[in-house]
């Protein structure tokens, strides 16, 4: 039984198109976020099931899967927020802003709150350095600009009542 | 008013969509291309002057020139839409704002450069950019611009937007290839150079966002009128992200000669330092790019305003200049604390090192660690010297820039602002008081 729906193993089937026939290998990023976007994070049967469909190793999913940041290879809550920690958003107040994360959701940086709903990660630079601070909330990666602590509060309460709606 | 080569319809509602842009002169640099040969396309570039606009500012004629046209493989352009230098933040802009002139560009200069398979590799984090881009490319099928025999030119082209899955490696070239095959962002050696040995091992140019939304224009009007913009070998116009502690950050679009006073202080850009506060120093290009003090960042050594160009702000080389670099530009109020901002960008090219060299995994990690204890308190004055030796053992010893990326802040920042490490070391307590508080242990 997999686990990946079959609407998601068409989408990446359709993607390896975009690639040189002997090179299906190519579709191997794109391909995880889908399965990501799906899972909410990437459990290792995901994994295998993505090399099946691409006719690799799952090892090779597993290496590239571990290389890079947004792939999520450990349970993570139903949204991720993820908030930038890099120089430029720190000139405008980015380390007091993370401070206040930890204490308004009253977890630290890495933790996800009890009831499984937000995960709180710092991550470096996304490119919105006028715009800080700056965080994207996963699955969908949706940015959120020139973040304020009312504005946090309001995205917390936003997030809550999401959560609730799909369950 | 400065010249607008990118920006000109920024403000024009609906520029997104393919009708708007086509309205207002889009993709009429295709025909222009199409009754020129490839080389004739790349001639003009070459007389634009035009250099990569992602942070080397190599000429980007001349590395179109470098592809090896006796191959029998297929020939790539890939377009490097991974940004991700600290205090750059102009690519998602103009894809997010007009994506259409970067299609454009990718049509033109595969068109030149002989590709029938192009691709945008743009970073993960921005899936609201690749999502507008997905659109436009779909529009563009759809009128005929991309396909087959595109304008009854005879040309085909298919062009795919690729997302990477965040890792700051993949904007150096090498490594973005690796990712493209569907490997982690490992930089190869060099040479072979893309332009033999690529995508898939096949003949390749890189080029950045900017550089390449640039090309229609200069198909449009001719190198020559390209070139006849800005001031000596920095021609034409480019796109700076200011940010930091000024007034009014965002994008700008220069002509390249502007003088970095002006960028700083004028209305037109920056507006200036808030609250009053005075100027402390500048990163010009990137978190890579040495740091100046505000003396030596509004002129040179010799005394001479400093302006926005490769040339000129490369003046006095590293001693007592910087580099132009990718354009985004950092502003520090005297409020800032230089250790504190030093020890912030060390920890992120720690943890961007892909791991492949000692040099850059371990040095990397080793500055890092160094400059944590200074900044809260436990540091010795024999850890100033240490940082520059790092620094030194890890510059030009890597496969990739990325070595070269993480050791030249903290040799500029000790080079121009020693006192502030001695006085960390000397006085803790005097320095970032609000930081001491807080826990010893690293945030990963």
């Amino acid at each position: 039984m997999s686990i990946l729906s079959s609407n998601t193993i068409q989408e990446i089937t359709k993607l390896k198109s975009r690639y040189p026939d002997d090179r299906q290998k190519s579709a191997l990023l794109p391909a995880l976020h889908l399965a990501q976007a799906e899972q909410g994070w990437l459990p290792v049967q995901a994994m295998d099931e993505v090399a099946e469909v691409l006719d690799i190793q799952p090892i090779e999913v597993y290496e590239v899967a571990t290389f890079y940041t947004m792939f999520h290879v450990k349970k993570v809550g139903k949204f991720v927020i993820e908030v930038c920690r890099t120089g430029p958003c720190c000139t405008v107040g980015a380390e007091e802003f993370v401070q206040y994360m930890e204490e308004k959701l009253n977890i630290k940086v890495g933790e996800t709150t009890e009831d499984g709903l937000i995960t709180l990660k710092t991550v470096e630079c996304l490119a919105a350095c006028g715009t800080g601070p700056v965080l994207q909330i996963g699955p969908e990666y949706i940015y959120q600009e020139n973040m304020t602590k009312k504005k946090f509060d309001d995205l917390i309460e936003e997030l809550k009542i999401k959560g609730l709606k799909d369950v | 008013m400065s010249k607008k080569i990118l920006l000109q319809h920024i403000n024009v509602p609906g520029i997104h969509t393919l009708e708007t842009y086509v309205a207002h002169g889009g993709y009429q640099s295709l025909k222009k291309a199409f009754s020129m040969s490839p080389d004739e396309v790349t001639e003009e570039v070459k007389k634009s002057g035009l250099r990569g606009r992602g942070g080397a500012g190599f000429p980007t004629g001349m590395k179109w020139s470098f592809l090896d046209k006796k191959s029998e493989k297929p020939r790539y352009l890939v377009c490097n839409a991974d940004e991700s230098e600290p205090g750059t933040f102009k690519d998602r802009y103009l894809m997010q704002h007009i994506p259409h002139a970067l299609i454009e560009g990718m049509i033109t200069s595969s068109y030149a450069l002989g590709a029938r398979t192009s691709y945008i590799y743009v970073r993960g984090e921005m899936m609201n950019v690749i999502q507008i881009l997905e659109k436009a490319i779909q529009e563009s099928y759809k009128a005929g611009y991309l396909g087959n025999n595109i304008l009854g030119s005879n040309y085909s082209l298919d062009l795919y937007v690729h997302p990477g899955g965040g890792a700051y490696i993949c904007g150096e070239e090498t490594a973005l290839l690796e990712s493209l095959e569907g490997k982690r962002g490992n930089p190869r050696n060099k040479p072979p150079f893309p332009a033999v040995w690529g995508l898939y091992g096949c003949p390749t140019v890189v080029n950045n966002v900017e550089t390449i939304a640039d090309v229609p224009w200069i198909v449009n009007n001719g190198g020559e009128a390209y070139a006849a913009i800005g001031v000596g070998k920095s021609t034409g116009t480019k796109l700076i992200s200011a940010c930091g502690n000024i007034n009014k950050p965002g994008v700008y679009e220069i002509e390249l000669g502007v003088t970095v006073e002006d960028f700083i202080y004028s209305d037109q850009y920056c507006g200036g330092i808030p609250n009053g506060k005075k100027l402390k120093a500048v990163v010009a290009g990137g978190s890579s790019v040495p740091i100046l003090p505000a003396e030596l960042i509004l002129r040179t050594i010799n005394g001479e305003p400093r302006l926005m160009t490769y040339e000129s702000l490369s003046d006095g080389g590293f001693v007592s200049g910087t580099m132009l670099g990718s354009g985004g530009f950092i502003v520090y109020d005297e409020d800032q604390c230089i250790v504190r901002n030093l020890w912030n960008f060390t920890r992120f090219y720690h943890h961007e090192s892909c791991g492949q060299c000692s040099p850059c995994r371990e040095g990397t990690g080793w500055m890092e660690k160094v400059l944590h204890r200074i900044e809260y308190g436990h540091g010795k004055m024999s850890d100033i010297d240490l940082l520059v030796d790092i620094a030194k053992k890890i510059e030009g010893k890597t496969i990739c820039p990325l070595g070269e990326a993480a050791a030249w802040p903290v040799a500029s920042a000790i080079r121009h602002f020693r006192h502030e490490f001695e006085e960390h070391v000397r006085n803790p307590e005097s320095c970032c008081k609000r930081h001491l508080h807080r826990s010893m242990e690293l945030v990963h």
